[in-house]
């Protein structure tokens, strides 16, 4: 278990970074992973009380506040119209509905799990994450990054494309075997990868929107894929052609099963 | 730290330490109805309220409870009773360590959603993990408890 000595909410993001820069502390969102993750910390950095948790549509983006909660995300109905139900589809399978309310898109995208069903279909969205220090940067460039010191204020989706995701897990409510989001725009398909077993990742895009098995079979054929306890590598790349016809043709609108 | 909260409708302060969880202050509280099942935020058991919604008490640090109302079963008795009589007359329990943690998520989606299908009963409580009845009776007691509300009875 995680232990921290204090236990401190930041009245400003200014105060909460300038915290974060010291080694003896901890940001703490949904809290569900950090708890489990035996850290010893003097300080904890509480994000609740300042204001992150908003879903924010304008323009020709959503913006999604760090503390926002996954359960905040699949019951948003302006998300959930703008990407045909994607949200709802890739979130729900993540343990149960109690555990959504609480974790966190910041916790998510901030750790960059191999297992993410977040991630993957952030990235199939082609998100920005919004930092304090550094600002924008594309979720596909901080997925490659190591874990810094900075804080992740949100994350921005642009509208304009629908999404779909498709898993596989050994049983409901467990952590999945292999992840792929699609989205489909004016400029193609576009398909990511989760639980590689590694972080997700993008794996084709400008993909036509009719891209067909043979062209799902040769990206899988490609694709950085490994194996773990959970699933071998050959289990996930016979698995990854299946997964991504599943998620386009659901993009089409052609199955949503 | 202190903490000061509303737990069950009545005000409380408590000391708590920074790395306290809300499952821990409610024990130290004397609450006996919310149990710890895997401390990992897998399987529903410490399920309580906070400001009305479900959460699990095992993974919500203590310290941001202040100021915030939690309901435990102890504080839903009226309510809990017909349930817990639609789980007996279901069958839908064997050992019963599941139950508290499953009531309070099955209150909740009746407050959220009193006419929910068996798929979103389902979904809703896929998180309430069981490992001896199959479901497949608590998912009978609950569509029962919702068609005895929609029917007036179990109102406080
Ligand atoms: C039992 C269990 C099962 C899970 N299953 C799945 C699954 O099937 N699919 C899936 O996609 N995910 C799964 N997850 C991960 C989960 O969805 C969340 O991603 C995870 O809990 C982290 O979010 P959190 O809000 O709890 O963050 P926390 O646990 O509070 O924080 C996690 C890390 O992120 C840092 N952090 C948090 N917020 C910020 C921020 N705004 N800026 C900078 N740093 C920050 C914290 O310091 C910490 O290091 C699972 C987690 C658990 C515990
Ligand atoms: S004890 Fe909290 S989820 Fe299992
Ligand atoms: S009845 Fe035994 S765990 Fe649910």
């Amino acid at each position: 278990m995680a232990s921290f000595s204090e236990y401190v909410f930041p009245e400003t993001i200014e105060e909460a970074y300038a915290l974060n820069q010291k080694r003896s502390s901890v940001i703490v969102a949904g809290n569900m992973w950090l708890r489990m993750c035996g850290l010893r910390k003097k300080t904890a950095i509480d994000l609740s009380r300042l204001g992150l948790d908003g879903i924010t549509e304008e323009g020709d983006a959503f913006t999604l506040g760090a503390m926002a909660t996954l359960r905040d995300l699949e019951t948003h109905p302006a998300l959930a119209r703008e990407y045909g139900g994607a949200f709802g589809e890739a979130l729900s399978p993540i343990v149960g509905t109690q555990f959504r309310r609480t974790a966190t898109v910041g916790g998510s995208v901030y750790s960059r799990f191999g297992f993410s069903d977040v991630s993957a279909l952030l990235l199939a969205l082609d998100a920005r994450v919004l930092l304090h220090a550094r600002g924008e940067t594309p979720l596909r460039d901080y997925q490659r990054e190591p874990w810094d010191r900075d804080v992740v204020l949100g994350v921005r989706i642009p509208k304009g494309r629908r999404a779909a995701a498709r898993s596989v897990r050994l049983c409901s409510t467990d952590l999945p075997l292999l992840v792929c989001a699609a989205s489909l725009g004016p400029d193609g398909l576009r398909l990511a990868l989760g639980a590689r077993p590694g972080r997700a990742m993008i794996v084709a895009e400008g993909l036509p929107a009719d891209a067909d098995e043979a062209a799902f079979a040769a990206i899988a054929r490609d694709v950085p894929l490994g194996g773990n306890r959970r699933a071998s590598e050959d289990y996930r790349r016979r698995v990854a052609p299946v997964l991504m016809a599943r998620a386009a043709a659901a993009v089409r609108g052609e199955e949503r099963a | 730290m202190t903490v000061e909260l509303t737990l069950n409708g009545r005000p409380v302060r408590a000391q708590v330490e920074a790395d306290d969880s809300l499952y821990t202050l409610l024990r130290a509280l004397g609450v006996r109805s919310v149990k710890c099942g895997c401390e990992t935020s897998s399987c529903g058991l410490c399920t309580v309220h906070l400001d009305g919604q479900p959460v699990l008490s095992c993974s919500v640090p203590a310290p941001r409870c202040a100021g915030r109302a939690v309901t435990t079963l102890e504080g839903l008795q009226s309510e809990a009773r017909l349930l817990g009589e639609c789980l007996a007359d279901e069958g839908a329990e064997q050992c019963g360590f599941c139950a508290s943690g499953l009531i309070m998520n099955a209150l909740a989606l009746a407050r959220e959603n009193p006419s929910a299908t068996d798929e979103e009963i389902d979904a809703y409580l896929a998180g309430n993990l069981c490992r001896c009845s199959g479901y497949v009776g608590q998912r009978r007691a609950i569509r029962r408890y919702l068609s005895r509300i929609a029917s007036g009875e179990g109102r406080a």
